[in-house]
Order: structure tokens, then sequence, then C-alpha cells
């Protein structure tokens, strides 16, 4: 483990449950908390992360710009707008996974690391090469999933290589839990997924209908004070920098009606 | 097949989807995680029971070998009840001997 920064890859197996959202929004939360933090997009050819940060118009350079050495390590740091020292290194466009390997996410990130709190990596989904370049660097990994059979499954699979590779087992951020419908039995609970995976919790997300208007302007949810899953997130960018942080009601998307519901069930409050 | 694998996880009482999600997965991951085809797991299991059978008596209906999860680590758990040893076997009239089995269960 290097000096200073601590790198910290956001991985799934399946695409589509969060990796994005959830990088975006540990950046803010992050940053809000007054740390130094640069997201780095590791999903070559299919750039998102800038688009959810409201970035996407002040890219200039790119990862394998840096990589292959067109630009400096500066050049291709784009400053938030909001935070100061919350920064982005956008994917490539126009070319594939190959064209980074986990050597250079190394040496990228011991770059980085003397200058910042926060590495963060937006894995690309699946096993393959975009997959190891943004796990190699890692230090810590955090596994994306939904309460759903193939995403659990998935997130299986990526938990065994991760310790295949001695980076595991990695916490888990359960995303876009719907707490009526876990109430319904509907739904797979949070302790019905750890129970499955073995695998420690840091978050609970709720689903969220602010999640995509938050997207849709660039402005990561975290940042909207009355969005559960923002304070989800908070919390989460909390323990990530080592605190204890109770997994509370609001985690689970509980009003303080459910709450009481759930005190009187002799419920264990997650 | 389904059968020896499917023991450890007892019929859960399934009252929504959710339940039957999980109960789904455990069977889904236990054969994820051994990554062995079906025809492997039941060579491995008659070989396994053959190995036995060389010096105790076993009554192949029950036996029990099944794959199980400690957390993140997977188990070949085996229930192999043996009813004698084998030299009393060969003494036996050799058309009953099931039924001389059956008598210690
Ligand atoms: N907690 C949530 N509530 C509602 N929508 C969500 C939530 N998390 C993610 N989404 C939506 O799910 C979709 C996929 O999310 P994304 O972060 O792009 O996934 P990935 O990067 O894993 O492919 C996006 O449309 C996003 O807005
Ligand atoms: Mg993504």
């Amino acid at each position: 483990m290097g000096m200073g920064g601590k790198v910290v890859t956001v991985t799934s197996g399946k695409g589509g449950v969060g990796k994005t959202t959830a990088t975006a929004n540990l950046g803010a939360a992050l940053a809000r908390m007054g740390k130094s933090v640069v997201v780095i997009d590791a999903d070559i050819g299919l750039r998102n992360l800038d688009v959810v940060m409201g970035l996407e118009n002040r890219i200039v350079y790119d990862l394998v710009d840096v990589v292959e050495g067109r630009c400096k390590l500066r050049q291709a740091m784009i400053k938030h707008k909001q935070f100061p020292e919350l920064y982005l290194i956008p994917a490539a466009q126009t070319r594939d996974k190959t064209a980074v390997s986990p050597a250079d996410m190394i040496q990228l990130t011991d770059k980085l690391r003397p200058e910042l709190d926060f590495i963060l990596i937006d894995s690309p989904a699946g096993i393959e090469r975009g997959f190891r370049n943004a796990v190699a660097p890692a230090d810590e990994v955090l596994i994306v999933t939904n309460p759903e059979v193939s995403a659990v499954r998935d997130a299986d699979r990526i938990i065994g290589l991760l310790e295949a590779e001695n980076k595991g087992p990695g916490r888990l951020i359960l995303n876009r839990v719907k707490m009526d419908m876990v109430r319904r039995g509907e739904m797979m609970s949070a302790d019905d997924v750890t129970d499955i995976l073995a695998i420690s919790l840091i978050g609970i997300v709720p689903e969220d209908e602010n999640v995509v208007p938050a997207s849709n302007s660039g402005i990561p949810v975290t940042l909207n004070e009355n969005s559960r899953a923002g304070q989800a997130f908070r919390n989460i960018a909390r323990r990530l920098n080592g605190e204890i942080v109770p997994f509370m009601q609001l985690d689970e998307g509980g009003g303080f009606f459910q709450k009481l519901v759930r005190l009187f069930a002799g419920g264990n409050g997650q | 097949m389904a059968g020896f694998l499917d023991r450890v996880f007892g019929r859960v009482n399934s009252k929504g989807s959710g339940s039957t999600a999980k109960e789904r997965l455990q069977f889904i991951l236990v054969h994820d995680r051994i990554n062995l085809p079906p025809e492997r797991l039941q060579a491995m299991k008659e070989e396994i029971l053959a190995v036995i059978s060389k010096y105790v008596a076993v009554n192949s209906e029950d036996v029990d070998i099944a794959l199980q999860q400690r957390q993140r680590d997977s188990l070949i758990v085996a229930e192999i009840p043996f009813t004698r040893p084998h030299e009393d076997i060969e003494k036996d009239d050799p058309d009953t001997p099931q039924e001389s089995n059956r008598i210690l269960d």
C-alpha cells in the first residue's frame, strides 16, 4: 500500500447496478467533507462519469492521453465547478480497454497518492481487462449490487476474483433497495444479501426518484439534502473515511412512521 | 443429481418472491463456486462411496454428500452411515444383505 491517499475502486460484475452513480456521489460527498479527491473513469470507450458529474464540456485530455504521454497528469484532471479539490480524469471515448494496462493504472495512482486524500476508480462492467485495470491499484474495493438474483450472482463472482488477487473481500454497497417491497417480502433484504455473499456492508442505498434528475442535470444527488439516496452516499463516504456511522433507518428508506412500526415490531434497525 | 446438492438447503417457508430469490441464489452460487459440471460431481460422489465401501458396509440410499457454504468457504460435507465392518458382510447370506443392513438403522 502506497503513501498518502487511498485508492478505492468501485466495481460490480453486472452493468447498470450503480457504479458510476456511486463513484460520482462518493467523490462529491468526500469533497464536501473537505477531502481532496480525484475520480477516475476507467470505463474506456463508454465514458459516463463526466456526464453524471456535469463536467462533460470541459474535457480536453483523457486517461489514455495521460498513459500515452500526450499530456501532463495535471492537464487531464478536470476541476469540479463547486469543489476546488474535486477532480475528474475522464475515460477516452474512442479507444478500447487495451489502451491501458494494470501496470499503467498502478503507476498513475502512485503519482496521485501524495497529492490527494482519495482516488476513486469507476470500473467498467465485466471481469476482463477493464476490471483488472480498475482493481490493480486498489487499496479497497467496493462492490455495488442490487437486491436481484443476477446482480448478486455476478457480485459473488467478482468477490471470488478479488479474493484470488488478494484484493478481497471488499465491502458491499447494496443499491436500489425498495423498502416497501422488502416489507412485502417481494425483494431480498440487506440481511438476505449479506447472508449469501458473506461480506461486510458499507451502505444501503434506497431507490430514489431524485437520482435520475440529478444525473440529468449533472449535479450528484448527494448534494441534495432531501434525497435519501444522497444521505446514504454521505454515510458511505464517512465510513470510507474511517468514521463509524450507524446504519440508520434512513439507509433503508424508512420514514419516521416506519421507524416506529419497526421498533414496536422488535425490528433490528439495520 | 439435483438431490445430491439440494438437500443442504432445506426448503424455506417461502412467503414472497424475495425468499425464492434467496433460495435460488444459494443453489446457484454453490454450483458457481465449485465450478464442476454435474457429471463430475456425480463421479466424485461415486468414487467417494467406492472407497468407503472397501472398508465398511454402506447403503448408498442413506448417503448424503453435499456442498455447503460456511461464510465464503465452500465445503464438501458427507454423511455416510455404515452398518458394520466389511468382513462381517462377507459372512452374510449373499441373498439378504440389504435386509440385515436396514435392521441397524
Ligand atoms: N439509488 C438509485 N435510485 C434510482 N436510480 C438509480 C439509483 N442508482 C442508480 N440509478 C440509475 O440506474 C442507472 C444505472 O446506474 P449507473 O450508475 O450508470 O450504473 P453502472 O455504472 O453500474 O452501469 C442510471 O440510470 C442511474 O440513474
Ligand atoms: Mg458505469
